[in-house]
């Protein structure tokens, strides 16, 4: 058991810090979180500057105890976070390394590191949430082209985004997980109508994506026809795994805050409120330790993260809401005020224990797979 | 960052498993006659294990934390964390954390010859059965302790808060939960109703994946906390394990049903001895007001 880091690590955090203290200043203002054209460009000019600084493909590339340096890092110096980057970065960015052709990974992920192209995710649909291979927007073969229609819901940074990772079904008539493919659907094709959709916290997060007859070519095709279900599950391990290091930074900055906020309100002599804000202590600890097991045991392995990140997320995702509601306990009345701190995050937690993959999957999953009981029906 | 366990450690937690599974009291953790029922045996104790001390003992159980000079083996917490997590699994009877923390002081504790109580909190755990008795024990009186594996004294003052026995006593509630974790899914892997294995019911399913969650947490915490000997990392670590032992220990109950209500199972064992170490060095309230203070720090 051994919590240090090497020599070549300790330097990569040095140089990066450094790096971080010059450059930061030097950033735009943040954009209000309801102007997306400004965000696209925000975000992408953040990705351009990892680039040109060599850091872009930290997420892909890097052992699994850099990437955790350098998103502890990049959190700690208040750096942007991946926002509009993020399914290029961590879902189709990691998928097409693994599953792509020579080709495909020439044409992808070269303007996926450069922030030039934005990437979504085109997974859900009406009738397909939990039981995502329950999956109906159809593809048909027609010449080089599949030809698809249907419906997709939910899906972030839909209104800016230059490519969507897209799942379809290509074999109706086999088994529901067989006939699935793994589709990158340029967005500006005809036949895409995006709407946006209101999210509880009042931003437009996420949109519906209505697809009629689009032709999309064959050669965009990710891994084999049918063979899609596959390779989703190699993106969604990635968006299980190192993901939410920042955060967990940051919901223990927030517990700091939140205590000295406790103490100017004179609510720090209240001992209910003063254990819960212990006990959060320890849970975000714990979290941050349970980040280095994952990380250190996926130093050993793959590369790739296992089941072990649905250990992680069923955890976070609940201490995660637990802080903002000590946080509510703590404002009292101003955690009715949307221009408090604190408020929008509140409400933003809630998607935690519902996005990729609510609590009650992840625990069908540690159950079934790690634990070994028999499948349910 | 090597976090894992290494070969050597590894190997360790091996030994400690194969020298507690083949003491005298191994298996039989079934029998009601291992250990007297209240409603039998009145004023009847449990009884030490002296044997499976003495094998703790030349294994370097109490002793590894010392120098190699001073007839130990000059390893660190991690290794103790390691040696407790595994005692505290197979409900190792005894104070193991007061005879190790004794080791090096009261000749004869390292080795095991000699079972040393010590007040942790405001309880002895063991008194009256130790051959050395250490600080704070003054005044103490006997309780019926709830677990029938544990004697009680109660002391009028509170001992002082060590972070090292915190530490252990982390280590052991670990071993307990994760135990109790291994019972729960065993049991729904085989227990059948409404012709399926109870296991396959998600209301089951759910509880199972909690306790792996808490333990697996927990673990992440204790192992962390061995290695920093950080003080606010170990109180951190005492409330995650206490809370993965005791709430894994009821809902591991829940699980067996009837049968986990009967004074034959295992699992109200590990569900009391978990509430006896929970209450040593001042208990959950003091850890959380640690942390507290540490955020405003
Ligand atoms: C903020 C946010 C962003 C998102 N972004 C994207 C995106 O970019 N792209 C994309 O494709 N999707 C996205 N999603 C969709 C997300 O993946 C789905 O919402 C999620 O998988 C749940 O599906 P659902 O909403 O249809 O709920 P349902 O599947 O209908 O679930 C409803 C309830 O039933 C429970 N339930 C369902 N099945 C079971 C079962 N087998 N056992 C026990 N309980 C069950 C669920 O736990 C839940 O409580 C996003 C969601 C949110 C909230």
């Amino acid at each position: 058991m051994d919590l240090s880091y090497t020599p070549e690590e300790e330097e990569f955090r040095a140089r990066l810090r450094e790096w971080l203290g010059k450059v930061l200043p030097t950033l735009p203002p943040k954009p209000s979180p309801d102007d997306w054209p400004a965000r696209r460009t925000y975000d992408l000019g953040w990705q351009r500057m990892l680039y040109d600084a060599g850091y872009a493909d930290v997420h892909w590339d890097a052992s699994p105890t850099v990437r955790l340096i350098f998103l502890e890092e990049t959190e700690k110096a208040g750096a942007p976070y991946v926002g509009a980057n993020f399914v290029g970065l961590l879902h189709a960015g990691p998928t097409i390394a693994a599953e792509g052709t020579p080709e495909q990974r020439e044409r992808w992920l070269p303007p996926m590191l450069r922030g030039e192209e934005v990437w979504c995710q085109g997974f859900s649909e009406p009738d397909a949430g939990s039981d995502l291979a329950a999956l109906r927007t159809r593809a048909r073969r027609d010449g080089d082209d599949y030809v698809v229609s249907g419906s997709k819901i939910w899906t972030s940074h839909a209104e800016v985004a230059d490519w969507c990772e897209l799942l379809v079904r290509t074999g109706p008539a086999a088994p529901k997980h067989r006939g699935i493919s793994w589709l990158a659907m340029p967005m500006s094709l005809p036949g895409i109508t995006v709407r946006p959709l209101r999210t509880l916290a009042g931003s437009a997060e996420f949109a519906e994506v209505f697809l009629d007859e689009v032709r999309v070519p064959v050669a965009n095709r990710v891994g084999d026809e049918n063979d899609g279900w596959r390779v989703t599950m190699v993106t969604l391990s990635f968006e299980r795994g190192t993901a939410f290091v920042g955060e967990v930074v940051a919901c223990r900055r927030v517990l700091g805050e939140l205590a000295a906020e406790a103490r100017r309100r004179d609510c720090w002599d209240d001992p209910v409120l003063r254990r819960r804000l212990g006990r959060l202590n320890a849970e975000f600890r714990g979290l941050w330790r349970l980040i280095q097991w994952n990380v250190s045991e996926a130093e050993g392995g793959s590369g790739v993260p296992g089941v072990g990140g649905s250990v992680f997320k069923l955890r976070y995702s609940h201490a995660r809401q637990e802080l903002y509601d000590v946080a509510a306990d703590v404002l009292g009345e101003d955690a009715l005020d949307l221009d408090r701190p604190w408020v929008p995050d509140r409400l933003s937690s809630l998607a935690y224990t519902i996005a990729a993959g609510t609590s009650q999957i992840q625990q069908n999953i540690v159950a079934e797979r790690i634990l070994g009981l028999p499948k349910g029906r | 960052m090597r976090f894992q366990l290494t070969m050597e450690q590894r190997a360790l937690r091996t030994a400690v498993r194969g020298v507690i599974g083949r003491g005298p009291s191994a298996g039989r953790w079934g029998p009601a006659a291992q250990f007297p029922a209240p409603l039998e045996g009145g004023d009847a104790r449990p009884r030490l294990d002296r044997a499976l001390w003495r094998a703790l003992g030349e294994l370097g159980f109490f002793s590894l934390r010392l120098s190699e000079a001073d007839g130990g083996a000059g390893l660190g917490l991690p290794e103790a964390a390691l040696a407790f997590e595994e005692a505290g699994r197979a409900l190792v009877r005894g104070p193991l954390v007061a005879t190790h923390l004794a080791a090096g002081e009261v000749p004869g504790a390292a080795t095991g010859e000699v079972v040393v109580a010590a007040a942790d909190g405001r309880l002895v755990e063991w008194l009256a059965e130790a051959d050395v008795v250490r600080r704070g024990a003054e005044g103490a009186v006997p309780l019926r302790s709830v677990d029938p594996l544990t004697p009680l004294h109660r002391v009028p003052a509170p001992a002082p808060a060590d972070p090292v026995a915190g530490l252990l006593t982390a280590a052991e509630q670990l071993g307990t939960a994760t135990r109790v974790c291994e019972l729960a899914v065993q049991h729904a892997r085989t227990r059948e109703q409404f012709g399926q294995p109870i296991g396959a019911f998600q209301a089951v399913k759910h509880l199972c994946a909690q306790m792996l969650v808490r333990a697996e947490v927990a673990r992440a915490a204790v192992y962390a906390a061995a290695v920093t000997a950080d003080r606010t990392d170990i109180a951190a670590a005492r409330l995650l394990a206490d809370e993965a032992a005791v709430r894994g220990a009821r809902d591991c109950l829940q699980v067996h049903g009837g049968m986990g209500f009967t004074w034959e199972s295992e699992v109200h064992l590990h569900l009391k001895r978990a509430w006896v170490r929970a209450q040593r060095g001042g208990g959950v309230t003091e850890s959380e007001e640690l942390l507290a203070a540490d955020l405003v720090a």
